[in-house]
């Protein structure tokens, strides 16, 4: 299983803090994305493929690309506003 | 370096903290500090407050870093972020950026380094109260320009 966790809009369009979701060995970020949009339809398809989200493996910013391991903690969010 | 950073609720006193500042090392002999706060306008007009969010763990990291870029530009003795989150009200402070260096120059540039970069690289977000109602706010892009000029600027 890996932790994922979202912030600010995409929290919010997702109604949901944080999940869980299994994973296969070799898993990428853009895996991850798949099953969870199998598993929770169209609206997480949206929120997940915007070209401005960011993701965020174990606090480090990362691509889709990046391949995930059993008890990561993945972080999804939109562009940074703070200061 | 003496590194402060600290993302909270509570309000601050600017005061106190540059004070601070000033007692790491009798070879302080400048502080900067810069302090944003809330406007009542922004990309809606009649703002009547904000929300901010951040990612605890993540946050704290990237500030590290970029104070710790800052340390490798320029000679600093100390360095304080502090970073408000929750709800806050117009003309509340929600951060504060505070340099104690031997020069100014040394203290104005890595003052402003931060702040920049705190911008556009730490995990925080506002979400926007105004007459219009609630808003997650975008990056501006004048933000993105200024923190790249400083890539242009690398040493």
């Amino acid at each position: 299983m890996v932790k994922v966790i979202f912030f600010a809009s995409i929290r919010e369009d997702l109604g949901l803090n944080e999940t869980e979701m299994a994973i296969d060995g070799e898993s990428t970020v853009a895996d991850l994305v798949k099953s969870l949009v199998e598993c929770h339809g169209a609206k997480w398809s949206e929120a997940l493929n915007r070209e401005n989200t960011l993701v965020a493996v174990n606090q480090t910013m990362v691509d889709y690309q990046h391949v995930i391991h059993f008890g990561d903690e993945v972080a999804f969010f939109p562009p940074v506003t703070g200061g | 370096m003496h590194i402060k950073i600290s993302v909270q609720v509570a309000a601050f006193d600017t005061g106190d903290e540059t004070r601070e500042l000033g007692r790491v090392s009798n070879q302080v002999g400048a502080i900067t500090s810069f302090t944003g706060l809330v406007r009542d306008i922004n990309e809606n007009a009649g703002v009547s407050g904000l929300f901010l969010e951040h990612y605890p763990g993540m946050t704290e990291k990237q500030i590290a870093q970029i104070i710790a870029e800052a340390g490798e530009r320029w000679q600093v003795l100390a360095v304080t972020v502090i970073h408000r989150v929750g709800e806050l009200l117009p003309s509340e402070p929600i951060v504060f950026v505070g340099v104690a260096s031997l020069h100014r120059g040394d203290a104005f540039n890595a003052c402003e380094y931060i702040i920049d970069f705190l911008k556009t690289r730490a995990a925080f977000w506002k979400k926007e109260q105004s007459v219009d109602g609630p808003r997650w706010l975008t990056t501006r892009d004048s933000d993105v320009e200024t923190a790249k000029a400083w890539r242009s600027t690398e040493r």
